[in-house]
């Protein structure tokens, strides 16, 4: 199905990617492109390279070969230190433990970015602080130290300072990790709105099968086996339609009854 | 009154039986828990191995009153055993609940290749990984000091991010909050130099000198070096600590994506501030080192405080205060530095960042100590 809009410019190209640790291979030749406003899913087992993927697409880690493109031809990795800088000013990134600076207060944690890249009087980036928490549902948070806060109010507070500089795209690795259905479903709900409202485009790495189809526009799907992606596109429409059986166990938590064997296998 | 009830577990027993043709039983009975110390396999494997004839191997668990993995790990093994010795076994006569785990157990075949070998590697292999992680590390540690150096030109230039607040706190924890620790080992290491000198000075009558010994050997030397080692175990494991934590919950990460050079941000205050609060801990140990020396001449030695004050005024020149202010300098950057360093190199794990503290204070103990010889043979060179 095409997409809505018409020959959109991507947000992100990937293209020829292979990710090594020294001489370990952990995924090779990744290409897909992420659309402006897509909410993309990386997705594949336990260990198969998923947060690397992200470390490689936020500028912590090298390829191994490949590249990276940002919107307007910009290659992460080919661009020198200050180029990758500019083109990381456009990105936010919510990590898997929230990564909050445990030394500074919430609202520290936010003005930090904030006051390094703005000339903002100090009051309008107080104000802004508190704008930023309060999208995430944390007013009056504002002289909380993270360990002061639970889980849950530390993700989003991560989520906050991730939106800090206004971002075009939002990374999430593992946002429901360590959160009760609940809060992982509050999360996800917040996820949308904010790309709905910013206009922003957001990569999710997660193996959470609930998120994927509840918020999922597009994916790859990576195999730690064959050490590639498998398949790319809607999620739903990969569990409709998608004919690789290691898709489909995935997708259906192993339970499709037309790949697994009969007489449920514990494997 | 009632009577004392007491439950007397039936003890776990095994025997074994021989099936017509080529068949053997094993019946088991009683409490086949943990606790209760069930029989071994051993002689239920020594016993099949010496039956040729026998191609089948059963189990009736019937009388067994209670099992938990005592049980299982008896199974596994005689059943393993006899798989072995190609004999079919037949885990029908079991509680439901066992044969499932024992399934269970059995599910997944162990990955080729997964087990790790526990063997002792030849020691030629040991000691050329153990060289070639030398040269690893010492890789690391140029390029920290490289870019520590370049951290340092930002800092001059007034280009480096950081938090001003974050370097005043470490100013105050590693040079006020260190006071009472310093005090305390200073004026116990002016006594002990006092006392030491003594019992040899008096052998000449020379008690005196002991002003002259413990003056001049605390301004060049101790002062300095016990500042430096305290100041070792005290902050430098705690920047490990700290920069290790941060590494763990992908802070530093985060700086680095939001284009914080870690190096600025966070190494750059804590070698300020160790660089900055080190002579003047150093010049306080000093005094309270000379102050512990007078305690012991004047109390012990029949020495008056005035003779004491002027014989230490006499022997002290300003450059043996200096030579002890430049050491702990230097020394503040060898702490800063193996401390950042290693918590910089911290792994992803909470035992990683206890080997990052460890490993902090052992390195810059090492560098003090060599620094302290470079420094007495080049001030003996120069002959200051």
């Amino acid at each position: 199905m095409a997409a809505p809009h018409e020959t959109p410019e991507p947000a992100i190209v990937i293209r020829d990617l292979d990710m090594a640790y020294g001489s370990f291979v952990i995924q090779r030749d990744l290409t897909f492109t992420i659309q402006r406003g897509d909410i993309f899913i990386i997705m594949g087992g336990s260990g198969c390279g998923k947060s690397t993927l992200l470390r490689h697409l936020i500028g912590l880690k090298e390829p191994a070969r490949g590249e990276v493109i940002y919107s307007g031809g910009r290659s992460l990795w080919e661009a020198d230190e200050t180029g990758r800088q500019a083109i990381l000013r456009g990105v936010g990134v919510l990590y898997q433990k929230g990564a909050l600076w445990s030394s500074m207060t919430l609202a520290e944690n936010i003005a930090l970015p904030i006051e390094a890249y703005t000339d903002l009087p100090k009051d309008e980036v107080k104000q802004l602080c508190s704008l930023k928490l309060a999208l995430v549902g944390l007013a009056g948070f504002e002289d909380y130290y993270p360990s002061e806060i639970s889980g849950g109010m530390q993700k989003r507070a991560a989520l906050a300072r991730a939106m800090a500089l206004d971002p075009e795209i939002l990374f999430f690795d593992e946002p429901s990790a360590g959160l009760d259905p609940i809060s992982s479903r509050l999360l996800d709900e917040l996820i949308l709105q904010l790309r709905d409202s910013l206009g922003a485009t957001v990569v999710i790495v997660t193996h959470e099968l609930a998120s994927i189809f509840a918020i999922g526009t597009n994916s790859v799907f990576l195999d730690p086996d064959t050490k590639t992606m498998i398949a790319q596109g809607d999620p739903k429409k990969l569990l409709a339609e998608s004919k690789d059986p290691k898709v489909r166990k995935f997708l259906t938590r192993g339970e499709d009854q037309s790949t697994s064997a009969k007489g449920a296998q514990l494997r | 009154m009632t009577a004392e009830v007491r439950f007397e577990l039936p003890k776990a027993a095994v025997t074994l039986e021989r099936i017509k043709p080529d068949g053997l039983m094993v019946r088991l009975a009683g409490n086949w828990r943990i606790s209760g110390h069930p029989p071994g396999a051993a002689a239920v494997e020594t016993q099949l191995r010496g039956m040729a004839d026998v191609h089948r191997l059963g189990y009736d668990a019937a009388a067994v009153t209670d099992w938990d993995s005592g049980l299982l790990a008896f199974l596994v093994r005689t059943s393993t055993a006899a798989t072995a010795a190609k004999i079919a076994v037949d885990f029908g006569g079991l509680p439901s609940g066992v044969q499932q785990l024992l399934k269970l157990a059995a599910a997944v075949p162990e990955r080729a290749g997964a087990r790790r070998g526990t063997t002792v590697q030849p020691i030629l292999d040991q000691i050329g990984k153990a060289t070639q992680a030398l040269g690893r590390q010492s890789g690391e540690m140029v390029a920290f000091i490289g870019e520590t150096v370049v951290g340092f030109g930002h800092l001059i230039r007034g280009k480096a991010r950081f938090r001003m607040v974050d370097a005043l706190i470490l100013a105050q924890e590693c040079g006020a909050q260190a006071l009472g620790i310093v005090s305390l080992i200073s004026v116990l290491v002016g006594l002990i130099l006092a006392f030491v000198g003594s019992v040899q000075l008096k052998q000449f009558g020379a008690q005196i000198f002991v002003a002259n010994l413990v003056g001049v050997g605390t301004a060049r030397e101790m002062g300095a070096l016990m500042t430096a080692i305290i100041m070792a175990g005290r902050t430098g494991a705690a920047f490990a600590a700290q920069l290790g934590t941060m590494e763990v919950n992908e802070e530093i990460d985060a700086l680095k994506t939001f284009g914080f050079s870690p190096i600025d941000f966070l190494v750059m205050p804590r070698m300020m501030a160790l660089i900055i609060m080190m002579p003047f801990l150093c010049v306080y140990s000093d005094l309270l080192g000379i102050f512990g020396g007078g305690i012991v001449g004047v109390t012990m030695l029949d020495i008056s405080l005035v003779q004491y004050v002027n014989q230490t005024l006499g022997a002290l020149t300003l450059t043996d205060f200096l030579i002890g202010i430049v050491k702990s300098a230097v020394f503040g950057i060898l702490i800063a530095l193996s401390g950042c360093l290693r918590g910089m190199q911290c792994g992803r794990s909470a035992s990683a960042v206890g080997a990052a503290a460890t490993s902090a204070v052992v390195t810059s103990i090492v560098l003090i100590v060599v620094a302290d010889g470079l420094f007495s043979v080049l001030l003996d060179i120069l002959g200051i």
